[in-house]
């Protein structure tokens, strides 16, 4: 699955080249080696928090806790899934789609 | 997934998310508001955001017509969009203001000189013309120097106290009769906890006034007072605001940090709870028998000081003379609630032994 990723308010600081916006593809099948599949066979599903723990084993270079705590992204960090609040999408159940748009701003940085 | 027939072949399915805007029922919501629990969408959002924003203007009488009114703008997320709504409710509802951005140059390369950049560009992108003052105009050092001076350990204590002075400065000098800040409802929560952690009971009596200063030449407010952060981030974001994230590259700043990361654990169980902490401690009712700092000026530079010499006096006193660990980690300047000098004196002994370094960089 294709998915467009950005990363704002600081979080593109944990990246490489500090790069905010990643076009990548998600395997959903079982042999996608050091990538995240979907838990079971048949279920051809990326969530929201499959797709968290696959940016942070493959996308985030360093200080992962900035960005995750626990199997959910670190308070204050927001997440809009095609600029729609991820609260309103079901949060980390949210299921996505091919070319989905997902956002993540930090908000912990001062202003 | 569903195989690429499936792409642009169908409108895109009922998500989730697909539900409608509580407040117009037409368009789809984009956000859901930490403040209500509404779920809304972007159009009805930026109406509301700025509407509160308005009318806390309105009934805390924030401002009189007329005034010039220097706006704190470090580039961050905060002073950006705060630029932004003031310069457009000042044209929507005819406040008269004659606003202005005013930045602090503190002399730290590789973070300010960036985030000034920002600033430069707000300048042109809200036609609000800007001053930046610097801590080397203001004070002779700038923040690079000190730490070369200092080390890491204590220069955040020297960037905080210089910067409140540097921006009542900066706006004297350019005859501004208020000044705004971007602090926010999630910023005031923090610093609520953080007053009562530390016993810091004057300051704990005067960080929710939504105006401060009033007594002094020029008074202080906070806009954002009731505005939730995720709102400001959510309507940056929208609105494609041009805004600088970068963590001060001195600041670790750990105490304030953990104030942060719990205020935000709570708000994901319960947004409401910002709000509340807000409430708590604006009610708060100091007890008669606390001493309180009497507020006089500082013999060598005028500024408001509880003591002989306001802090950035004393700071700067350590720096010229080579000896800058002197005010560090002793007394609280202006906030110590002793007025008298032995007491002090007993105290400062106490903190030395006690408190000495680990507490010395969170002063604020």
């Amino acid at each position: 699955m294709h998915l467009t990723l950005e990363f704002g308010g600081g979080l593109e600081l944990l990246l490489e080249n500090s790069t905010k916006v990643h076009k990548v593809e998600i395997t959903t099948s079982k042999d996608g080696q050091g990538k995240v599949t979907t838990p079971k066979e048949g279920q051809d599903k990326v969530t929201m928090k499959s797709l968290l723990s696959w940016v942070k084993d493959n996308l985030i270079k360093e200080r992962p806790e900035m960005f995750v705590k626990g199997d959910s992204v670190r308070p204050g960090v927001l997440v809009l899934v095609n600029d729609c609040d991820w609260e309103l999408c079901g949060g980390l159940d949210a299921e996505l789609e091919e070319k989905d748009v997902v956002v993540f701003i930090s908000t912990l940085h001062g202003g | 997934m569903d195989g690429p027939a499936a792409d642009g072949a169908r409108l895109p399915p009922p998500r989730a998310g697909s539900r409608l805007c509580v407040r117009c029922g037409e368009r789809k919501a984009a956000l859901k508001r930490p403040k209500t629990l509404e779920q809304i969408c972007r159009e009805c959002f930026y109406i509301v955001f700025e509407d509160e924003i308005h009318q806390t203007i309105v009934e805390n009488s924030l401002f009189k017509a007329g005034e010039r009114v220097a706006i704190g703008a470090s580039g961050g997320k905060d002073s950006t969009v705060l630029a932004y709504v003031l310069s457009e409710l000042n044209r929507h509802h005819n406040y008269g203001l004659d606003l202005f951005l005013l930045s602090i140059d503190e002399g730290i390369t590789g973070y300010r000189d960036d985030s000034l950049e920002t600033v430069k560009r707000n300048e042109i992108q809200y036609g609000l013309p800007l001053k930046i003052v610097s801590y080397k105009d203001l004070y002779g050092w700038t923040m690079d120097d000190i730490v070369k001076a200092i080390g890491l350990k204590n220069n955040c204590t020297f960037c905080g106290v210089f910067r409140r002075q540097a921006l009542d400065r900066g706006a004297a000098l350019l005859k501004a009769d208020k000044i705004v800040t971007g602090h926010n409802a999630d910023d005031i929560a923090e610093t609520v906890l953080l007053n009562i952690l530390r016993g810091d009971i004057a300051r704990l009596s005067r960080c929710t006034f939504i105006t401060t200063g009033e007594d002094g030449p020029i008074p202080r407010c906070k806009p954002f007072k009731y505005t939730y952060e995720k709102e400001i981030v959510m309507y940056a974001y929208f609105k494609k605001l041009d805004y600088f994230s970068t963590e001060c590259i001195y600041s670790p700043n750990a105490y304030r940090g953990f104030a942060r990361e719990f205020i935000k654990d709570l708000e994901r169980m319960r947004p409401r709870a910002i709000l509340d902490i807000i409430k708590s401690g604006e009610n708060f009712r100091i007890s008669t028998t606390t001493r309180m700092p009497e507020q006089g000026t500082c013999e060598r530079c005028g500024y408001i000081s509880s003591q002989k010499l306001c802090k950035a006096c004393v700071l700067l006193d350590g720096l010229n003379r080579g000896l800058p660990k002197l005010g560090i980690g002793r007394t609280k300047s202006g906030a110590g609630a002793d007025s008298d000098g032995k007491q002090r004196t007993k105290r400062s002994e106490r903190r030395n032994t006690s408190l000495q370094g680990k507490h010395g960089n969170f002063d604020f």
